[in-house]
This record gives structure tokens, sequence and C-alpha cells, in this order.
């Protein structure tokens, strides 16, 4: 018995390491945002605002956080309207071809996003547009859209047919029984679905890259073209900024859905 | 009973116009570009000749660039595998009442910008970051040691990117497995560690497998942690390719290194199917 709990602590202290190597670099981005010197780097040399107040006046950076801000929830709509029906589909009908079809639209998730980033520039380049919001916005769209049906899917398998059924057999049209019997019980999924897309497309920028360009960018395109000249810590600084948003995101909407699901 | 049976396709066709219009069949061009011929000056020529790939197979500098990237690919799997079991192993059996606070520090990482978590590791590793000042400071070394801008720093940064796919992908594997085999072996008189052996590990390994091939496929399709951390000698083909495409705005070339890429990810996935099915990926995205 005794060996056994050695064996369990191991498990532990193990487990604790892989969560300080996690962490250790984020947490020195968060920490060096504070460093008032020059250069990013250890040691810190007293605790300031200064680099947070730098990056309040740099127009471009405000820009390419506006412009993500946009981006980003334009592409949890959009995404999120266009994967629920789909999943409905998916959940509730049995129809041909129905297995190949749920395939073809996760399987992006298994294409390259290198080569997803050059499939939708060249095709843009081929129709003679130039880059736009739009092609933004359209890729972050796809980008996405796998993860948003894989969440919503996953949370409707769990909705009972039968409230359906019964809100149908006492005379509901089906519209009626989306808007109140569905829609209501599937809000959380949808709503865990838009933000799941929105910190997708606020983060991305493997596939970003290629679409965006000087007057459209996003802020971690705006990171990478910073990034250029060496670390700084008003990338620290921009970097934690990030973090925060896209942590207190879904950890507010966690604690929320609790809440709901507790008071119902 | 027509428009019944109507109705499930109507649901799908936004979604299912989107990935066609907006990927199916883009990618489709990129495979059809990578035929055609470059022009110096304007628009490239439409034609079918193999030149591209001839130029990729000329001589050993690109073969070796993709030979770089399955090994990377596969040294990122190990490394994952080697860190992520143990901890799925723990969220698995811990009874801590901090477990779904534990679960969701795991998931953290997920949400926290790629370029973000990739250029953190600059601040660890790099000639003024935090080891370097651990180790001068202490007096163990003069001089500090250079870490960065090798293939060392580019696993550092794969790793952060990729170990929670695999975490998550291991951990949906063991939770589904029923815990009352566990007792019955233990009844029957095996030892902790032979019922992990005989029992969970070859249950798990579905799991383990999926997570094995999102992490091989999520690390051949990335050009961010070899130019951020690693050296001239560390590209890997991700990285070919948005050179060729916009340095050297060489489409034909650029898209030819496409295909080759997708045809990589593509086989592996493919036998991936094969032999397993694809969805046990599906499931623990899901979740």
């Amino acid at each position: 018995m005794k060996k056994l709990i050695s064996g369990w602590s191991l498990i532990k202290s193990y487990t604790l390491l892989v969560y300080i190597w996690m962490f250790a670099p984020i947490v020195a981005v968060v920490l060096l945002s504070f460093n008032p010197q020059q250069f990013g780097s250890f040691p810190m040399k007293g605790f300031s605002f200064r680099w947070y107040g730098e990056l309040l006046h740099n127009p471009s950076i405000l820009g390419a956080f506006k412009n993500s801000l946009i981006l980003g929830s334009l592409t949890a709509i959009l995404a999120t309207s266009i994967a629920v029906p789909a999943a409905l589909a998916f959940v509730r009908y049995e129809f041909r071809g129905k297995d190949f079809l749920n395939t073809l639209l996760i399987a992006p998730i298994m294409i390259p996003e290198v080569v997803l980033g050059v499939a939708l520039l060249l095709f843009l380049r081929w129709l003679q547009q130039p880059k736009s919001f739009m092609l933004l916005l359209l890729g972050h769209i796809v980008l996405t859209l796998p993860y948003v049906m894989l969440v919503v899917q996953a949370r409707m398998v769990g909705i009972k047919k039968e409230y359906e059924e019964a809100a149908l057999s006492l005379g509901a049209s089906p519209f009626q029984t989306f808007r109140s019997v569905t829609f209501p019980l599937l809000s959380p999924a949808i709503f865990a679905g838009m933000l799941f897309s929105f910190t997708i497309s606020f983060d991305d920028v493997t596939a970003t890259l290629f679409w965006a360009t000087a007057s459209q960018q996003t802020v971690p395109v705006k990171i990478f073209g910073m990034l250029r000249n060496s670390i700084s810590p008003e990338i620290n600084a921009l970097g934690t900024i990030m973090i925060i948003l896209t942590i207190s995101l879904p950890l507010t909407a966690g604690y929320f859905i609790r809440k709901f699901a507790r008071e119902s | 009973m027509k428009q019944k049976t109507l109705r499930p396709w109507l649901l799908l066709s936004p979604s299912l116009t989107a990935v066609l219009l907006i990927l199916v069949v883009p990618v489709c061009f990129v495979v059809v570009y990578s035929f055609w011929l470059r022009s110096p000056i304007g628009q490239d020529i439409p034609a079918f000749q193999f030149g591209n790939y001839g130029k990729f197979f000329a001589d050993f500098f690109y073969p070796s660039l993709l030979i770089r990237t399955i090994r990377v690919a596969l040294e990122t799997v190990l490394l994952c595998l080697v860190m992520g079991y143990i901890p799925a192993y723990f969220f698995y059996k811990t009874e801590s009442r901090f477990k779904p606070i534990l679960m969701i520090l795991v998931m953290l990482p997920f949400w926290i910008s790629f370029i973000i978590r990739t250029l953190s590791w600059i601040n660890i590793l790099g000639d003024s970051g935090l080891i370097n000042h651990v180790l001068l400071s202490i007096g163990l070394i003069d001089s500090p040691l250079s870490m960065l801008y090798n293939e060392g720093a580019v696993l550092m940064g794969l790793l952060q990117y990729l170990l929670p796919f695999m975490i998550l992908n291991i951990y949906v594997s063991l939770d589904g497995i029923d815990k009352s085999l566990i007792e019955a072996a233990k009844n029957l008189g095996c030892t902790e560690w032979q019922a992990f052996k005989e029992i969970t590990l070859p249950l798990s390994l579905p799991g383990v497998s999926a997570g094995c091939l999102l992490v091989f496929v999520l690390t051949c399709g990335t050009y961010l942690p070899p130019m951020i951390l690693g050296g001239p000698g560390n590209d890997m083909i991700a990285n070919l390719v948005f050179k060729r495409i916009i340095t050297t705005l060489d489409w034909p070339f650029g898209c030819a290194i496409s295909t080759i890429l997708l045809a990589l990810v593509g086989l592996i996935v493919f036998t991936y199917n094969k032999y397993m099915g694809i969805n046990q990926v599906f499931k623990s995205l899901g979740g």
C-alpha cells in the first residue's frame, strides 16, 4: 500500500511539473510587460504601466484591435448561424450520405492551415479581387466552422428528442417548436460555439498572415510585424492584454452557463 | 413526405455551400495551379506539366525539408506523449475537488493566442531570458547560454501549442473506461500496475492514437515556431510555402509544395481512418 501512495505522488509531481512548464512562459510575458526598461528582459527593474500607456497612444495597434474585435464578432455570429442548422440536420434527421457530409464539414481541421491560407488567397487572386476585410471574414468562417460544428453537435446530442416531439404533437409548427423548445435548450451550445469561434478568429495567425494587408490587420498579425525587430516590452504588454481578454471570456461564460444551469 | 426529406438538406445548405466555395474549390485550385507555368512578367500560364514537382525533387534541398518536417513532427508527437499521458491519467484518477479548476487550467492555453505562446519562449530561453538570468546570477555560468534559434527551441514552441490537444484526447479515452473493469481485475488479484498495464493502457490507446494524429498533422501545417524560435536550418515545409508565396511570389511552385504537403497529410489521415476511424479525433474536440 505504501508503494502505491508513492507512485501516486510521483504522478502528482509530474503533473505539477508539466503545469509549471506550460505556464512559466506565459507568466513571464505578463511579468515582463510591467518592466519599465527599454529591453523586455530579466531582471525586473521596478513596476510600471508605461508600456500599456504607449500602446494606448499607438493608433495602428488600436486599429488592429478594433479590426480584430469586429472580425471576431462577425465570424462568431455567421459561423454559428450556419453551423446550428447543420448540426440540427445531423442530429435530428436520417438521410443519405449523412456520415460523409458530416466528415466533410469537420475534416477541414485536418487540412494544413498554411494550405488553407494559400488556397483562399490564390482563388481571390484568380478572381482578380484585391485583399479585403471580406477575405478575412470568409476565411475565418471556414476556419472556425468545424470547431463550432463539433461543439454544437456534442451539446445537441444531449437534448432529448421527446421535448420537440411533445411540442409537435401538441400542434406547434416546426418553426414554433424550434423557437420555443429547441432554441432555448440549445442556447448554451450556441453561446459556447460563438465564443469558441470568436477566440479562434481573434487568435489565428497562420492563415491570417496570408490574408491580412497593411490596412486590414488583426492583433496577432500586428504582433508578428512588431516581432521582426525582436521582442519588446510593448509586445509583452499587448500579449498580456490578449491573454486576459481571451481567457476571461470563456471563464465568465462558463460561470454564467453553470449559473443558469443551476437555476433552471 | 417530400418536404420532410428535403428539410435536412435545407438546413445543411448554408454550411455546405460555404465549405465548398471557400474551402474545397480553392484547395482543388491549388492542386490545379501546381501544374501551371510561372511567367516572370504578369499572369502565370495555365498548363499541365510537372516542372514544379521536378524542381522540388531536382536536388536534395527541398526533399530534405520534407524529411525534416516529418522528423520534427514525430519528435513532437513523442514528446507530447511523454509529457501528456501522465497528466491525463492524473485527471482521470484524481478525486480532488479542484479537478474542474485543474481541467480548466489545462484548457487555458487553447485560448491563448498561438503567436503569444510561441514568442513567450524568447522570454525564457533568450540570452537575457529567465534561465540565463538565473544561471548567471547564481554563478553557474559566466556568459549566457544560447538556447534560442535551434531545433530545441522550435520543439518547445510546438509542444506549448500541441500538448493540450494530446492531454485532452487521452483524457477523453480514459474517461470512457468502465471503472468496474478495473475493480474486477483487482478483485481477481491484479496489482494496481497490472490493472493499468492490462486494462487501462490498452483501452486508452484510441485516445493516444487520435492525439498522435492530431499533433502530427497540426505540426506539419505550421510555420510559426520555426520562423520565430528556429534558426536558418530549422525551416519546415510550411515555411517553404510561406516564403515561396509571400516573399518570392512564385505561385505555381508554392502550390506544388502545398500539394505535396497536402498529399503527405492526406496519406496519413487516410491510413489512420482506415484502421482507427477518424471520429475518435473529433470526439475530444467537441467536448
